[in-house]
């Protein structure tokens, strides 16, 4: 794979030296870029630019009171408390996921690796009430956690629960590739060097790896952010305490009050667009880091 | 690459480290990833598997499965023809705005289901952007089947086209461009060149779309307007359940969409073992 893509290197840099259109000799281009063009305008672009044109004719005064309620602030407190508390252990956890998967043989480690993407295949209303039934008072879970005074279900915990569910395969799946590259022969050359294995996990290792688990938590973070069908079962939903912030654009919908979910979803939105911007710039980082001899 | 050479043995990969590190992940990903999808299984049979199949049977459930079947037999194929044309424009090509073209494609994994839902319903309901168009020529999108595949598509745009851009890339140009040189046209170019060298990664595109498709919840329930029987896809149909208090006919249809997720875990598996390398498919 690594020789296939050092193959591929100088012919992408002959069809960059052939300028726009003239000298392609791929067919399709105008009918693969006009099908994407087509499809990108009115299915993905078009709905989130009538959102931001409906949110604008607010008018700023309006707009700040929808999007500053207390009610507002509360729900942006529970959602990004609980997607800090869920990206914090899904970065532990799917760090050491990924690490036992690329470098331990054991029995069972292809479906280890089969079983990370459950979350992607599982639909997230699923996720919420297998979660809420184990986490319940009487659950599996609920009960023993219950008797030691830890309240999971309704709670913020429940929450972040939720969330870091739905969201581990994108630390793990960031992480792994990178991990595959890194072959072990710099931890002997550290070792060889004297140090020890705390010294080398964190002068060595994870200096590498840091660009791909920050690209992996920036991904994984979004998603808590945004996460609905997972979260409401288990959330208790109640405002001030348990709302999370897309709940509350979903209630104002429920309540015919457009122009309030309207404000609501462009703060939702404006926040995936920075968090889409961190990521980027960390993986053009991760991606220079490759590139480094 | 991983199955040629035998894992190296890095900081943490001697001594007693080995063995619990590995014990501690198998635990939790037990406790966090396998528990809630044995807790399915349980609660779906736990009054017997003749109780299970009889709330499938129900004409709302029924209902409810077919109208995300024909969900996914309308948004699957759109998103397959879209996740090609766009990677193929993006892999194989350089033009202007090529990169946010990129972002742009990849942009509804960023956004929250329950901000798709709001945006389509601004631009096709009532008091939307095409509303008045709509009303007078008696047009009905939203809460409606069009308004459930219209979001459902926004949602699982991005699914094939991420699969098969980075596979392109590794790929490169080179036996495309022996085809044309040899004299074949760009649709034989397609089917008889492109089209054998990504069939895997399409695959597993395709099948892990058509999961989410199924699964689809936060974008539906905004558009759907829940009507019982008719817009309540299986997704939303286990929500109503569940808060209708028939736990056993809500875990029922669940472990329906759960089986639909092992399916495409299991075919993902084979592909990877087919096309004998991971990193193909990962496609990060």
């Amino acid at each position: 794979m690594g020789m296939g893509g050092a193959g591929a290197l100088p012919r992408r840099r002959l069809s960059t030296a052939g300028g726009k259109g003239q000298g392609r000799v791929v067919p399709g281009f105008r009918l693969s870029l006009g099908i994407t063009l087509f499809y990108a305008a009115i299915i993905i672009c078009l709905p989130l630019a009538t959102l931001i044109l409906v949110g604008a004719r607010l008018g700023p005064a309006d707009y700040w009171a929808v999007v500053s309620s207390p009610r507002a602030l509360a729900s942006y407190r529970v959602t990004l408390g609980a997607a800090a508390l869920a990206t914090m252990f899904n970065t532990v956890y799917g760090f050491a996921l990924a690490w036992v998967l690329v470098r331990y043989e054991f029995p069972g480690r292809r479906v280890l690796d089969a079983i990370v993407d459950l979350p992607f295949a599982l639909p997230t209303a699923v996720a919420g009430v297998a979660l809420t039934a184990i986490f319940a008072k009487n659950g599996w879970f609920g009960e023993p956690l219950g008797a030691l005074g830890i309240k999971v279900a309704y709670t913020p915990i429940g929450i972040a629960l939720a969330m870091a569910f739905t969201s581990l395969p994108f630390i793990v799946r960031t992480l792994q590739p990178v991990m595959e590259e890194l072959d072990g022969e710099i931890e002997e050359a550290a070792r060889t060097l004297g140090a020890g294995t705390v010294t080398i996990f964190f002068r060595v290792v994870l200096p590498i790896l840091v660009p791909a688990l920050l690209a992996g938590v920036s991904l994984a973070f979004a998603r808590c952010l945004g996460e609905f069908g997972a979260v409401i079962f288990i959330a208790g939903n109640q405002p001030y305490s348990t709302e999370i912030t897309a709940l509350l654009a979903f209630i104002r919908i429920e309540e015919y009050d457009y122009p309030a979910a309207a404000a609501i979803a462009t703060v939702m939105l404006g926040t995936a667009f920075v968090l889409l911007v961190v990521t980027n710039a960390v993986q053009a980082l991760a991606r220079r880091h490759e590139l480094a001899p | 690459m991983s199955q040629a050479s035998p894992p190296p043995t890095g900081a943490a990969g001697r001594g007693w480290s080995r063995p619990v590190v590995i014990g501690i992940v198998l635990l939790v990903t037990a406790l966090v990833i396998g528990a809630p999808v044995a807790a399915v299984f349980v609660q779906a049979l736990s009054q017997g598997v003749g109780y299970a199949l009889d709330s499938l049977a129900q004409p709302d459930t029924r209902a409810a499965i077919w109208l995300s079947i024909t969900v996914a037999i309308v948004v699957v194929p759109i998103n397959t023809v879209f996740g090609i044309a766009a990677a193929w424009a993006i892999a194989k090509f350089r033009f202007p705005g090529r990169k946010l073209l990129l972002a742009i494609v990849e942009l509804p994994f960023s956004v929250s289901p329950i901000v798709a839902g709001i945006s389509y319903l601004f631009v096709y309901g009532g008091q939307g952007l095409f509303g008045p168009f709509l009303e007078a020529h008696d047009l009905k999108i939203m809460f409606a089947l069009p308004g459930i595949i219209l979001a459902t598509t926004f949602v699982t745009a991005p699914f094939v086209a991420r699969e098969l851009i980075p596979l392109m890339q590794l790929q490169g140009n080179g036996d495309e461009e022996v085809a044309a040189t040899l004299g074949a046209h760009g649709w034989q170019t397609f089917f008889r060149v492109t089209l054998p060298n990504i069939r895997w990664g399409l695959l597993y595109g395709v099948v892990l779309c058509n999961a989410r498709v199924l699964g689809e919840f936060g974008a539906v329930s905004i558009v759907s307007g829940n009507i019982r029987g008719e817009t309540n896809t299986l997704p939303l149909h286990v929500e109503l359940l569940y808060h209708d208090y028939n736990a056993a006919g809500a875990f029922a249809a669940a472990l329906v969409l759960t089986l639909v997720a092992l399916l495409t875990l299991f075919v993902k598996t084979i592909l990877e073992r087919v096309t004998g390398s991971a990193g193909a498919l990962h496609g990060s």
